[in-house]
């Protein structure tokens, strides 16, 4: 009789112990006092922010440490003047197809292919359509209008500026040539 | 800028009255088509190969172009014989634009014009190199009428399922539980009731019938009583220890996040590189959240998923709904296709955690160290949800620097201190502990 009681008292706590696990919660913690940042930390929430947002955006006419300044603008007549005049500030020396393939294969290789043929994994499973070859004889693609499409993307592609800083979107462009050079082989 | 306008206007206008015009001749047109098409078969898309036309248009056109819905350009579905009702254009104009629209709008052609100042100046590309052939075959793509839509079969309750998906396992154990409840209660009342009529009928129960003399000769044995007190307390302290030990340890923490974003489909089936989106892995501590503008990277053509991306947890219109909140969080306007400028930030919830005085950075592990993001974080890309795989105790920390050994080729940074290293410690490998990952300064500020 006692014993029964007992039982299932015991059972019970043991249920409701085991049904407090829940895991869209995040488990208690001892004494946190400093498990939290009193500055900032990345994509925190905070009231300072129009938006409540800590990730902003630069302010307009500001440039961040190490970043310079890119003066064409996003229009047609800008990519046309890339196109014509924009060249890699990169030597011969300074250009490195390894990190150049490495990066295009993050980043362009998923819609573009690996080849740069427009037969990316993308492309092959019919989730993007339309991505042109580089050899492409109507958009005849320099090395200006390659660092434009990079930066300000264009139509449907859209801008990589924020994953590939400088250095490295011209390491992308001179891969990409060497890419147009092979398929026009 | 002032003229542009006014040329808007002017074609605004110019289409209004159009309008009525044209549905008078397009109807007197649709009934001459009906009768020549009796006749022949294919008036507007004469001898092309529709089947190779949807190849070309799929590689040229279609970054774009769609067939029914305006994207960078206008729709393309009948554009022949809209052309041709409308605005008296043929074939011939429509291979000259496709060759080389900048031309024709160059050489003042007024349509060229109108429509290319529709769409605020954006260049159609130019494509010399296609042949007639090629342009008869795209036009016979787009002639073809819009296949009749796919009514999905209708899954009795197949909609109402995700979200309820854990509702039917926690009725069962309620209902069990009140089983067992109930069960309890009934013996309790028929013991009860029993005792009673014992009591009624003078029936003496002695001491031993009442609690059982299991019980009581084990109460009298002294030994057994402290070997089961031992144990019992050895239990207790056993998950006492355990309950302690993981208060503050988030390892299968699994929240719901504001957007359900699939990693299985994203970097699993679609084999999306993880630093396509977390590209600061690369190059900092954080591995970082891609902002909405690296979604719309895609999402700008992916408006929806195909059906076969349909699981039976979670229907296709579920996730249509999903990009649907993308687009409202980016501003994106679907149906005319451009940014409202309306945003609000997406918030994701963070999984992993660091308490904040703990330094961990990721480019190290990642670039350096060259470990790959699933030793720590689990096969993410087979999880619908993403969870914590790891413990991220100091232990587990400790552990991994203890076994691991670093890695020195291709890293001209390492060969001194790695001589040097190797042969203090006589060994040709060294581990990270040996280089001084078990120093509290390098994982405590
Ligand atoms: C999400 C898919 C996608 C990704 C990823 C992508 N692109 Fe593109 N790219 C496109 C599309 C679509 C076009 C066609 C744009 C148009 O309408 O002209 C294009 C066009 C181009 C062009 C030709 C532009 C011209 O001048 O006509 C270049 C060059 C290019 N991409 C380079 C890159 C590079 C370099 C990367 C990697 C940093 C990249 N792309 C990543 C989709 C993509
Ligand atoms: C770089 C993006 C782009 C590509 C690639 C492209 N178009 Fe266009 N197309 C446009 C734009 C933008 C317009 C609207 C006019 C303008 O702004 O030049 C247009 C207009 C047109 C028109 C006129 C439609 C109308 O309603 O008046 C036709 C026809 C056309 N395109 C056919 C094609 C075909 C066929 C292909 C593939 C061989 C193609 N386009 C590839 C961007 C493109
Ligand atoms: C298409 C973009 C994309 C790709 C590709 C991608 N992720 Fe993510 N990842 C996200 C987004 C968005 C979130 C935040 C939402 C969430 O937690 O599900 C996230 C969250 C995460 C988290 C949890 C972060 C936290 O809050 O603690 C981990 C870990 C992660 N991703 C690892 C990976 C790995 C490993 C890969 C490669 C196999 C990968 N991701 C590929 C977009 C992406
Ligand atoms: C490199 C291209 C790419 C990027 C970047 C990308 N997606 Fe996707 N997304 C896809 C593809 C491909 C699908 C699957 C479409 C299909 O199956 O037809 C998809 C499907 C989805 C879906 C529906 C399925 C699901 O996961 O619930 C959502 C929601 C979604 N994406 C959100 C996002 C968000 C949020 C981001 C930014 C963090 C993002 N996507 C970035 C390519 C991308
Ligand atoms: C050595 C283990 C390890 C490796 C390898 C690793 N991570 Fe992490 N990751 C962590 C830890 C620990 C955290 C928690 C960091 C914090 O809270 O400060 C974390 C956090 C994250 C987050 C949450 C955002 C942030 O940066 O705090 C994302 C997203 C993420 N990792 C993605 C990745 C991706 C993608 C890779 C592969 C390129 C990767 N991780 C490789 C251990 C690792
Ligand atoms: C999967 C194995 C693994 C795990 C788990 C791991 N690390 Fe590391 N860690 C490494 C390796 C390998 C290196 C050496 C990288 C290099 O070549 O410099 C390293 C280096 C470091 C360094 C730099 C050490 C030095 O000598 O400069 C720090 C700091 C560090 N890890 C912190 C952490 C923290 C904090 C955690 C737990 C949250 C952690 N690590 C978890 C493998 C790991
Ligand atoms: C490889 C990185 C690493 C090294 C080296 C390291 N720790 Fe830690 N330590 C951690 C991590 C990660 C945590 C957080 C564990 C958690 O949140 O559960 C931690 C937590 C702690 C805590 C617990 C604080 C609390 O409030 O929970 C103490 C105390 C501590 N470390 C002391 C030390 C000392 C002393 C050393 C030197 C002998 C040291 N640690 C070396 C990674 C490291």
């Amino acid at each position: 009789m006692k014993g029964l009681i007992k039982i299932t008292a015991l059972v019970a706590i043991l249920v409701s112990v085991t049904s407090c696990q829940d895991n869209a919660r995040p488990n208690y913690q001892y004494f946190p006092n400093m498990y939290e940042s009193v500055g900032y930390e990345a994509y925190i929430e905070s009231d300072a922010f129009e938006g409540g947002v800590v990730a902003q955006i630069p302010v307009e006419g500001t440039i961040a440490r190490g970043h310079s300044l890119f003066e064409i603008p996003n229009t047609l007549e800008g990519y046309e003047e890339a196109k014509a005049n924009l060249k890699n500030p990169l030597d011969s020396t300074a250009v490195d197809f390894v990190r150049g393939k490495e990066l295009y294969d993050i980043y362009c290789g998923i819609c573009h292919g690996t080849k740069g043929n427009g037969k990316g994994k993308l492309v092959e499973r019919e989730k993007i359509l339309g991505i042109p070859s580089y050899d492409d004889a109507g958009r005849a693609i320099t090395e200006g209008s390659i660092y434009h499409t990079i930066y300000y993307g264009k139509n449907a592609m859209g801008s990589y500026a924020n994953q590939v800083n400088e250095e490295e979107r011209w390491q992308i462009t001179a891969y990409v040539l060497k890419l147009k050079a092979d398929l026009e082989k | 800028m002032k003229e542009s306008y006014q040329s808007l206007d002017d074609n605004s206008t110019f289409n209004m009255k159009q309008v009525i015009y044209r549905k008078l001749t397009s109807k007197i047109l649709n009934l001459g088509l009906i009768v020549l098409l009796t006749f022949s078969t294919s008036l507007y898309a004469q001898d092309g190969d529709p089947a190779k036309g949807k190849s070309l248009f799929n590689t040229n056109c279609a970054a774009c172009h769609k067939l029914d819905k305006k994207m960078t350009g206008p729709a393309l579905r009948k554009v022949e014989s809209r052309l041709a009702d409308d605005h008296g254009l043929d074939r011939e104009w429509l291979a000259a634009w496709i060759r080389n629209s900048a031309g024709l709008i160059k050489s003042g052609d007024a349509y060229a014009n109108q429509i290319f100042n529709e769409y605020n100046g954006t260049a159609m590309t130019a494509f010399p190199t296609l042949s007639d052939q090629d342009i008869n075959d795209l036009l016979a793509y787009t002639a073809q009428d819009k296949p009749a839509p796919v009514v999905p079969v209708a899954v009795p309750g197949g909609g109402g399922t995700q979200g309820e998906a854990g509702l039917p396992t926690k009725l069962v154990l309620g209902a069990l539980a009140l089983l067992f409840g109930l069960l309890a209660l009934a013996l309790i009342l028929v013991r009860q009731t029993l005792n009673r009529f014992a009591e009624a009928k003078g029936v003496e129960l002695t001491e031993s019938q009442k609690n059982g003399s299991l019980w009581k000769s084990f109460v009298q044995n002294q030994f057994l009583v402290l070997v089961t007190a031992i144990l019992l307390l050895l239990t207790s302290a056993y998950f006492a220890y355990g309950y302690f030990m993981q208060i503050g340890i988030d390892q299968g923490y699994q929240p719901v996040q504001p957007i359900q974003f699939s990693h299985r489909i994203h970097a699993g089936d679609n084999g999306i590189d993880c630093k396509y989106c977390h590209s600061s892995a690369r190059v900092s501590k954080h591995s970082g959240i891609p902002s909405v503008n690296i979604c719309m990277n895609c999402h700008k053509s992916i408006s929806e998923v195909a059906p076969a991306t349909a699981t039976a947890e979670h229907s296709k219109e579920f996730y249509d709904g999903e990009i649907q909140k993308l687009y409202a969080a980016a501003g994106w306007d679907d149906a005319e296709q451009k940014y409202t400028g309306e945003t609000k930030p997406i918030k994701w919830i963070k999984i992993h955690n660091l308490p904040d005085f703990v330094y961990f950075n990721h480019s190290q592990h990642v670039m350096v160290g060259g470990i790959q993001c699933q030793t720590c974080h689990g096969p993410i890309e087979e999880m619908e949800i993403v969870h914590q795989e790891s413990p991220l105790t100091m232990g587990w920390c400790i552990n991994c620097h203890r076994e691991t050994n670093v890695k020195v080729e291709d890293n001209a940074y390492y060969t001194k201190i790695h001589e040097q290293l190797s042969k203090k410690y006589g060994v040709d490998k060294l581990t990270v502990a040996q280089q001084g990952g078990l120093e509290c300064g390098k994982c405590h500020y």
